[in-house]
């Protein structure tokens, strides 16, 4: 099953009395367990889409489906839920919780689902060692660096073994080294933790990453390419 | 527990706001408590001079209340002594009594008419020792010694009179009364001496004809008190006055004499059965009223059958207790209020500011899965920590507070008394107070913190997240 589907999605925005399309018509199949970047010029509809995708904003029309709800029917509630088991975050500016350590930070969705203590224990401290920062438990964000609050940020973003991780420009705010480290990271937690990874994204080093890269322009699809496992079908 | 912890920790991430918002609350939580115990003093300040002058309840003729100001001796309480005894000797009532007492009270004229002059009074026959007693309660710790009546220890025959009486009828010098000028336009004797009749009434032992004199030396000056029998005929009392008193309230000095019960009972009712217009009861605490209440009100309706008597509490009694009760609840409430909202406001604006401030945050989480009820909770639960802080700060800082005021000595003249008293404010021991200071700040703080919390909650998640 593709845990991503859009169907004519349209989204629009409005700047004082003139509206502004900023998707127009996309229809798009994320395939399971891949690295996809969403790419393309500023203003071309990335964030939008990945918006869209990780069900913080609503489409103007058209049907998206995340791992095989259509989530433009859920509740409010319901979506939080949705979010909660089924997608991950890892934003550009990393967005870590100053007030709670790098434990806690990773710890915190799966508060939210009510894991068990012994189990969130468990996790908090597997995905902590998998992104190389087991030392740093205690840490508080402000004494971690740019590329350890980014790992942190993925880490939390599996916390709850979601099905689809979207990662909106990760390596914007990192120096190229870091931002290749980071990216090498990502790819490896996406192989050994069977995610899909949708990201947005100008890094050449990401879009050399990639599985399948989609390319936007104002709004529309202009092709896929799909680079490892299958081929471009622009 | 992370909606606490998180809860704390954004508190203590901008501590100075916190402390600024904690510090609001503690000086209105200290305002309010630490007037809240000044009104409380001065409230029982003033029961407690009713209970000791007055006793808890009083046993009536059922119409003297409204009718026997003007006709005393028509309203009297017969066969008094039954009513005492019964009432002492109750195994309900006795356990919460401490003075059961009567008292004669009765209008009349005082005259001094050596001097000519004479004014209307107001008199009130009591029984000494049992005025003394009640001066003894002090249910609630005040510091200063209880009075005694100037009337211990003196002859049946004696009486106190207040200073304004004692000034019209031209006896400050001889009971050392202050600021007693010689008015401008003072009348004179008329010259008519005292009827021959009356004079016979009030000096049964002299010559009609030679009245004896107020101020022999090393003698007590004497007044002679006209008062209506219960058959309406007039009779004289020739009492020795013992004291000028200043009574703290003018109508009251220029009216009040207070004399022996037997003194009185024998210009009212001559050689008749005597009878009296109340019987006192003190209790031991006045939270008993209600019990003891109720109790007299069985035995009125069982043993006490035939009397037509009625009971009422001191408040019943006097008005002016109620009054200032109510006045004072009322500047309470009143100060209160605006505390209550300058708290609401600062909690508001702190909690807002917050919102604005963590805006990207409160996207974080909702993107995460937080729904916006978490939201709502975690911005209250930021509220609740500085509510239970402020009101804990606040109750701890208005009892040291209250402790150096009550330590400091200083003292003030309340309305309706001649000496000065400690100030003392009472914030210990008034549990309600306290509990009401400290929830009321909670649920205040609570309120403020409700509309930023909903706007928190309400923030759709990719505007939050590009807020900058």
């Amino acid at each position: 099953m593709d845990p991503l589907i859009l169907e004519n999605v349209r989204k629009t925005y409005r700047l004082d009395r003139v509206e502004v399309p900023a998707l127009s018509d996309v229809n798009l199949r994320i395939r399971p367990h891949c690295f996809t970047v969403l790419s393309g010029a500023s203003g071309s509809g990335k964030t939008t889409l990945l918006n869209l995708i990780g069900c913080i904003d609503q489409p103007d029309g058209g049907s998206i489906t995340v791992a095989g709800e259509r989530v433009g029917e859920l509740s409010d509630d319901a979506m939080s839920d949705f979010r909660l088991r089924h997608i991950g975050f890892v934003f550009q500016n990393f967005n870590l919780l100053p007030v709670l350590t790098a434990y806690e930070n990773i710890e915190y969705p799966l508060l939210l689902t009510r894991t068990p203590a012994a189990k969130r224990k468990q996790r908090v401290l597997e995905l902590l060692a998998a992104v190389g920062l087991g030392n740093h438990a205690k840490h508080w964000p402000g004494q971690l660096s740019g590329g350890q609050r980014q790992r942190v940020a993925i880490a939390r973003a599996l916390a709850t073994s979601p099905e689809l991780v979207l990662a909106d420009e990760p390596t914007a705010n990192l120096d190229s080294q870091t931002g290749a480290a980071i990216i090498a990271l990502m790819r490896q937690m996406q192989r050994d933790y069977q995610a899909t990874f949708v990201f947005s994204s100008h890094d050449p080093h990401v879009l050399a990453e990639a599985d399948d890269a989609v390319v936007l322009q104002d709004g529309r699809i202009l092709r896929i390419e799909q680079r490892q496992r299958g081929e471009s079908n622009a | 527990m992370k909606t606490l912890l998180l809860a704390l920790r954004n508190l203590l991430r901008n501590r100075r706001r916190s402390i600024a918002t904690i510090f609001a609350m503690v000086i209105g939580s200290v305002s309010i408590l630490l007037f809240g115990g000044y009104v409380q003093n001065i409230i029982y300040g003033l029961q407690t001079g009713y209970v000791r002058g007055g006793g808890h309840l009083e046993l009536q003729h059922r119409d003297y209340f409204l009718y026997g100001s003007g006709d005393p001796t028509a309203y009297g309480i017969m066969d008094y002594q039954r009513v005492i005894d019964l009432l002492r000797a109750d195994p309900v009532l006795a356990p919460m009594l401490t003075v059961v007492t009567p008292t004669l009270e009765f209008g009349g004229i005082a005259g001094n008419f050596d001097a000519g002059v004479s004014r209307t009074v107001f008199a009130s026959g009591v029984v000494v020792d049992d005025q003394n007693a009640m001066q003894r309660w002090n249910d609630y710790g005040f510091p200063d010694a209880p009075e005694t009546l100037a009337l211990t220890g003196t002859s049946e025959d004696s009486a106190i009179i207040g200073t304004g009486v004692a000034r019209v009828l031209r006896l400050c010098a001889p009971l050392h009364v202050s600021d007693c000028p010689q008015p401008v336009a003072a009348p004179q004797p008329a010259g008519a001496e005292m009827p021959a009749d009356v004079a016979r009434l009030a000096y049964p032992d002299a010559s009609a004809d030679a009245p004896p004199g107020d101020t022999e030396s090393g003698a007590r000056p004497h007044i002679e008190l006209l008062a209506a029998t219960t058959g309406g005929a007039p009779n004289v009392a020739r009492l020795q006055v013992a004291k000028a008193e200043e009574l703290g309230v003018k109508e009251a000095n220029d009216a009040f004499i207070g004399l022996h019960l037997g003194a009185a009972q024998r210009l009212l009712y001559g050689r008749a059965t005597p009878e009296v217009t109340g019987i006192a009861l003190q209790l031991h605490h006045t939270g008993q009223i209600p019990m003891a209440r109720q109790r007299i009100e069985q035995l009125l309706r069982s043993s006490l059958k035939s009397a037509p008597l009625a009971v009422y509490d001191f408040r019943a009694l006097n008005p002016y207790y109620g009054q200032t009760v109510g006045l004072f609840s009322a500047i309470f409430g009143f100060i209160a209020v605006l505390i209550g909202a300058i708290v609401l406001f600062t909690v508001g604006n702190t909690m807002n500011a917050a919102v604005v401030e963590r805006t990207v945050e409160i996207g974080t989480l909702r993107a995460m899965g937080q729904r916006r009820r978490g939201i709502r909770r975690l911005f209250i639960s930021e509220a609740l920590l500085l509510g239970v802080f402020g009101a804990l700060l606040g109750v701890v800082v208005a009892l040291v507070l209250a402790w150096v005021i009550n330590h400091s000595g200083l003292t003030w003249t309340p309305p309706g008394r001649v000496h000065p008293i400690t100030l003392h404010v009472r914030v210990w021991g008034e549990w309600r107070m306290l509990s009401g200071t400290g929830l009321g700040l909670l649920v205040v703080a609570l309120v403020s913190a409700w509309w930023p919390a909903r706007r928190a909650a309400k923030l759709q998640v990719v505007e939050a997240l590009r807020h900058v």
